[in-house]
Parts: C-alpha cells; sequence; structure tokens
C-alpha cells in the first residue's frame, strides 16, 4: 500500500505543528516544578532529619502534596506527544529510527520503576519506613524525574544537532553508530542542563510565590521565610547554571544553527565584532530581501555576540542574508548551494532506489557513495526557495529577549528575597508588601520565560524538524488536515480543563495551607 | 513477613489509609489515563505506519517514497 503525496494540504504542516505545540507547552507547565520542587523537598528533609524540627517535617509535607497534586494534574501529558509522533510525524518518526527509541524506551523504564517506586514510599512511607530510608527515597524520586529528563532532551538536541548516527538508504532510518557521541554531544550536555535548571529556578519562583501569599497574609511565618531561604538559594545556584549552559547553548547555536543565533538577535547583515542586542523594537517592514532597517528602535552592546561565542570580540558573525547568500571571506556556503547538494543527494537516494530495484549493485554502490556525500545537506532538497530556511525572526528574536530579560530579574529577586529573609528583614521593609505581590507575579513570569525558551529552541529551528536532514514538511504524515484540527480543538479543551483544574486544586490547597501540628499523620496520595 | 507481603501491606495500607485529597488525586489520574490511552491513542492517535504496514521492509519503502514525492512536490512551500 503506497500513497503517493503529490498534493499535501499546507495547513496539515501548520495544524500538526500547531497541535504538537499546545500539547509540549501545556506538558511543560508540570515538568519544570516537578523537576525542582522535589530537590527543595528533599533539601528540606534532609533539615528535618538532621534537626529532628516538626516544623521542618509539616514544612516538607506542605510542599510534598503541592508536588503530588502537579504530579497528578500532570502525568501522561508527555504521552500524547509520543501518539502524535506515530499519527501526525510518521516520516518523521520512521527517518529518526533509534535515535528516539532507544532514549525514550530508557526513560519510560526508568521513570517507571524509579519515579513510581520511591514516589510510593515518599506519600506512603511517613512513620513506616525510617527518616532515612524516607529521605533517600525523596532524593532517589528527584534523581529519578531529573534523569528521565535526560534521555528526551537528548532525543531533541539530536533534531538540533544529529551526531552519532549514519543514515541507512535501504531502511529509510539513521542507525546509530556511537550511543556516547548521541549522550555527550556538546548540544545535548548544553540543552539537559540548561533545560533543568531552568526548572529549578521556576520551581524555587513557585516556592516564593506561595511563600509570599502566606507572608502577605501573615500567615505560617515561619514556613514561609525557611521556605524563601532555601528555594532563594537553590534558585539562585541554578540560575547560575541557567546563565552558564546558556551561554555554553549559544556558543552551539553558533556553530551548528546559525540562522537561528542570528533570528535570536535579528541580525540580518552580519560582520566581525557584532553587538548583542539588550532589548529592540523589530521593524515589521523588514523581509530578507529589503535594505529596511532591522530595527525601530534598540540599544545594544558593541562587540558583545562576537565575544559571547567566541570569546574575541572581533570574531565574525554570519547574518540571515550572509547565510541565506553565502560569504566566501568566511566559509559560509548559501542556501542555493545546499539546496544544489540537497538535490544531487536525493537524486542519488531515487537512482539508487532504482538501481537496487534492477538488481544493478555496481550502480547502486556508486548512488549511495554519492547519496552520502551529500547527506549532510539532504534536507535541502525540500526547501523551494532560500528564504525558506528563514525562520519568523520576531517570535524567535522576542521570545529570546523576554526570556533574558525576566532571566535578570529571577537573579534580582532571588538575592533580594534571600538575603532579606535570612537577616530577618523581609516583613519589616517599607515595601513588604510590594515585595511580596513581585513573589506572587514572579510564578506566572517564571512560566513565560520557561515557554519563551523552548519557543527560541523550536521556532529558531525551522524549517527544519531535524537540522539539515528533514523539513517539517516532509516529517508530516498525510493524513486529513481536518482530522488534526479536530484532534487540537479537543486537546485545547482537555488542556484547558486540566489547567483549571490544577490551578483551581493548587489555590484551594495552598489557601488551607499545611496541616495543622497535631493532624500531622500523613499526606499520602 | 516476606518481602513481598511487606510490600503488598505497604501499598494496601497507603491506598486504605489516603486522605481525601490523594483520592481526588487519583481519580484525576485514571480520568486523564482512561481519556489518554483509550481515546486519545486508540481512536484518534493510532501508529499510522504500524497501522497500515505489515513488515518493516514495506513501511521503509513507503517512507521512502514520501521523502521522494516531497521533494518532487512543488506545492510543498515550507511554511513558518
Amino acid at each position: 500500500m503506497t500513497q503517493l503525496l503529490l498534493n499535501i494540504d499546507p495547513s496539515l504542516v501548520d495544524w500538526s505543528r500547531a497541535q504538537f505545540a499546545l500539547t509540549a507547552m501545556f506538558h511543560w507547565i508540570f515538568v519544570p516544578i516537578t523537576l525542582g520542587i522535589l530537590f527543595i523537598i528533599a533539601i528540606m528533609e534532609t533539615i528535618y532529619v538532621k534537626t529532628g524540627d516538626p516544623e521542618w517535617k509539616r514544612t516538607t509535607k506542605f510542599w510534598m502534596k503541592l508536588f503530588g497534586i502537579n504530579f497528578a494534574v500532570g502525568v501522561a501529558t508527555g504521552l500524547i506527544l509520543e501518539f502524535e509522533f506515530g499519527t501526525n510525524w510518521s516520516n518523521y518518526s520512521w527517518f529518526v529510527g533509534d535515535i528516539f527509541g532507544a532514549p525514550l524506551a530508557i526513560e519510560g523504564i526508568m521513570a517507571f520503576f524509579m519515579e513510581s517506586t520511591f514516589i510510593a514510599v515518599m506519600f506512603f512511607g511517613w512513620n513506616k519506613v525510617s527518616k532515612k530510608f524516607h529521605l533517600a527515597s525523596t532524593w532517589l524520586t528527584a534523581l529519578g524525574a531529573n534523569i528521565s529528563a535526560l534521555w528526551i532532551l537528548v532525543a531533541n538536541a539530536w533534531m538540533q544537532y544529529p551526531a552519532g548516527m549514519e543514515f541507512n538508504a535501504e531502511t529509510a532510518r539513521n542507525e546509530m553508530v556511537n550511543f556516547w557521541d548521541v549522550l555527550f554531544s556538546p548540544v545535548a550536555i548544553n540543552k539537559f542542563l540548561h533545560t533543568v535548571t531552568s526548572g529549578y529556578v521556576l520551581a524555587a519562583l513557585f516556592v516564593i510565590g506561595v511563600s509570599s501569599y502566606f507572608l502577605l497574609r501573615k500567615r505560617e511565618v515561619l514556613m514561609a521565610k525557611r521556605s524563601i531561604i532555601i528555594s532563594s538559594v537553590f534558585g539562585f545556584l541554578a540560575i547560575l547554571s541557567v546563565i552558564f549552559t546558556g551561554h555554553g547553548s549559544a556558543v552551539e547555536v553558533a556553530k551548528h544553527q546559525p540562522m537561528k543565533l542570528a533570528a535570536m538577535e535579528g541580525l540580518y547583515k552580519g560582520g566581525e565584532g557584532v553587538e548583542l542586542i539588550g532589548f529592540g523594537i523589530l521593524n515589521p517592514e523588514k523581509t530578507a530581501d529589503n535594505d529596511v532597517d532591522p530595527f525601530v528602535f534598540k540599544f545594544g552592546f558593541k562587540g558583545m555576540l562576537s565575544y559571547l561565542i567566541s570569546f574575541d570580540s572581533k570574531s565574525y558573525v554570519p547574518g540571515i542574508n550572509d547565510l541565506l547568500k553565502g560569504d566566501e571571506n568566511h566559509n559560509v556556503i548559501s542556501v542555493e548551494q545546499r539546496m544544489e547538494k540537497g538535490d544531487i543527494a536525493m537524486n542519488a537516494l531515487i537512482a539508487y532506489k532504482e538501481a537496487k530495484a534492477s538488481e544493478n549493485a555496481e550502480e547502486a554502490a556508486v548512488q549511495l557513495a554519492i547519496f552520502k556525500e551529500n547527506f549532510s545537506h539532504f534536507g535541502y532538497s525540500y526547501v523551494d526557495k532560500p528564504v525558506d530556511v528563514v525562520p519568523n525572526v520576531p517570535m524567535v528574536f522576542y521570545s529570546f529577549h523576554i526570556m533574558v530579560i525576566l532571566g535578570t530579574l529571577f537573579v534580582l529577586m532571588f538575592i533580594i528575597f534571600g538575603w532579606m529573609t535570612m537577616k530577618n528583614k523581609i516583613d519589616k521593609f517599607k515595601f513588604s508588601k510590594l515585595l511580596y505581590y513581585l513573589g506572587i507575579l514572579g510564578i506566572p513570569l517564571a512560566f513565560i520565560a520557561s515557554e519563551a525558551g523552548w519557543i527560541v529552541a523550536e521556532v529558531g529551528r525551522q524549517p527544519w524538524v531535524i537540522q539539515d536532514l528533514m523539513t517539517t514538511t516532509a516529517g508530516v504524515t498525510n493524513i486529513s488536515s481536518s482530522s488534526v484540527q479536530l484532534t487540537f480543538w479537543i486537546f485545547a479543551f482537555i488542556f484547558t480543563g486540566l489547567l483549571i483544574t490544577e490551578v483551581s486544586i493548587m489555590i484551594r490547597f495552598i489557601k488551607a495551607g499545611p496541616a495543622k501540628p497535631e493532624n500531622d499523620g500523613g499526606t499520602e496520595l | 513477613m516476606n518481602v513481598f507481603k511487606r510490600v503488598f501491606r505497604f501499598y494496601y495500607e497507603g491506598f486504605r489509609d489516603m486522605p481525601r485529597w490523594g483520592r481526588q488525586m487519583w481519580l484525576i489520574i485514571l480520568v486523564k489515563g482512561f481519556v489518554v490511552f483509550i481515546l486519545v491513542k486508540f481512536i484518534f492517535f493510532p501508529n499510522h505506519l504500524k497501522k497500515n504496514f505489515d513488515t518493516d521492509q514495506q513501511r521503509s519503502e513507503y517512507v521512502i517514497d514520501q521523502l521522494i514525492k516531497t521533494s518532487q512536490n512543488d506545492t510543498t512551500t515550507v511554511k513558518h
């Protein structure tokens, strides 16, 4: 049964992408809280075990309850992404082969055995297992959740920088030739650390926000202050890692996805000593093929972008137009040249297939060699015109800058909240109410920054579903666009319902506060 | 008591003594599990290649055909 894909509906690609984005962004509401709050809970429980202070146990249990709600509402939302791979992105799913299969299988097994086992001990085990065993279970749940995240992030990093694999033209699948190259590619390392530690930042801001609510209401003051101290220190250390790995990610983007970097900075014309844009307003008239000034307004730091990606403030950074048209002086190959090489690879694949069918082994070997030689440009055979490889610049630019600006605010918040609470000045401060409101506001801002980061990563690499090898158009399944639209709206409805459920249950339990000390028998899930 | 009995009792007592909020969470998990695994997976999201082809060879041939046809299709303008 071979269906030909002669007239694919362009809206199918858009709806399939929209559906995947909706699911992924919704999934990412729950994941970062889980990744980070588990460590905060583990630190609190460690202090309880060390000191024996029952107030620390009460504090630990309160945050554990909020984690439980988040876990219950969020669990299995990620599975829908895997279903979408099989239905909406079947060409892509087949093409990636065991690059995705192996990490996701490991993730599934680890998540099931580690998280489910130790979460049960966390919730059912109070007063049933020893304090130390319970504490070990809490730490192992935190580690398990983070290790689970490793595998899916490694798979995502591979899509940005396909390493450690070889494409088999016979099976149309990528085969892993070096597991360690996939796992330890610089893109994967930076992506994993940047993503999980950004989750820690979000969780720390969540704890600060909820604690600020209690301080605003003058309730549970001791618990709130202790929670702010733990989460401020944890969040501050995490955001240092976010900055460090964010820089590492940018260096890798400059090497492997220079178009994404150019879009992040609204950089159309590159050069030497390129400035870093602090913030700017993009000119809506600007396109890659006109000479309009890209910015209506901007302020930047001269030479800083060059410096950040190569530690040399005079180094060359290509812009969108340099990447489109090529720059021989700096060994930048034009998109048109890559399209030609992509066509050579595609024609060789067709000729290889025909040679195999006619059992002409010699010709097949020749065509396979040509195909392999040009495979790194294979995805360009799907590109109609060079400008198609430019992502949505405003979306990427603004998302990136919103993320960076909010990240800077979070650094200040961790310092101010941590320092003022440690010095016991937070409720004596003249503008303490304002600070508490800022703490509460920090929760939605953290989500905005976190989602913006994913928009940069995923919209910034368009049109590629696998960098340089496969476009989203080639990866999509030829199914009815209306069926994807239908499931998009079903998901939008279900996800909105779940979000309302999560937020309303959270608010109810936050308002109720932690259990009274005398009723502190169990918070079992 | 052997280890299996102890594990069983641990879970049994855990579920039995679960407070109301824990039961509510389990209800959410079960309803969502039903929606995700039964409605979403089997009604709306069958695996396209597994459903339509019997062997990996057929799937490979189909995907290669798709990759070739898509590259030859002038109407597939890349969208952002």
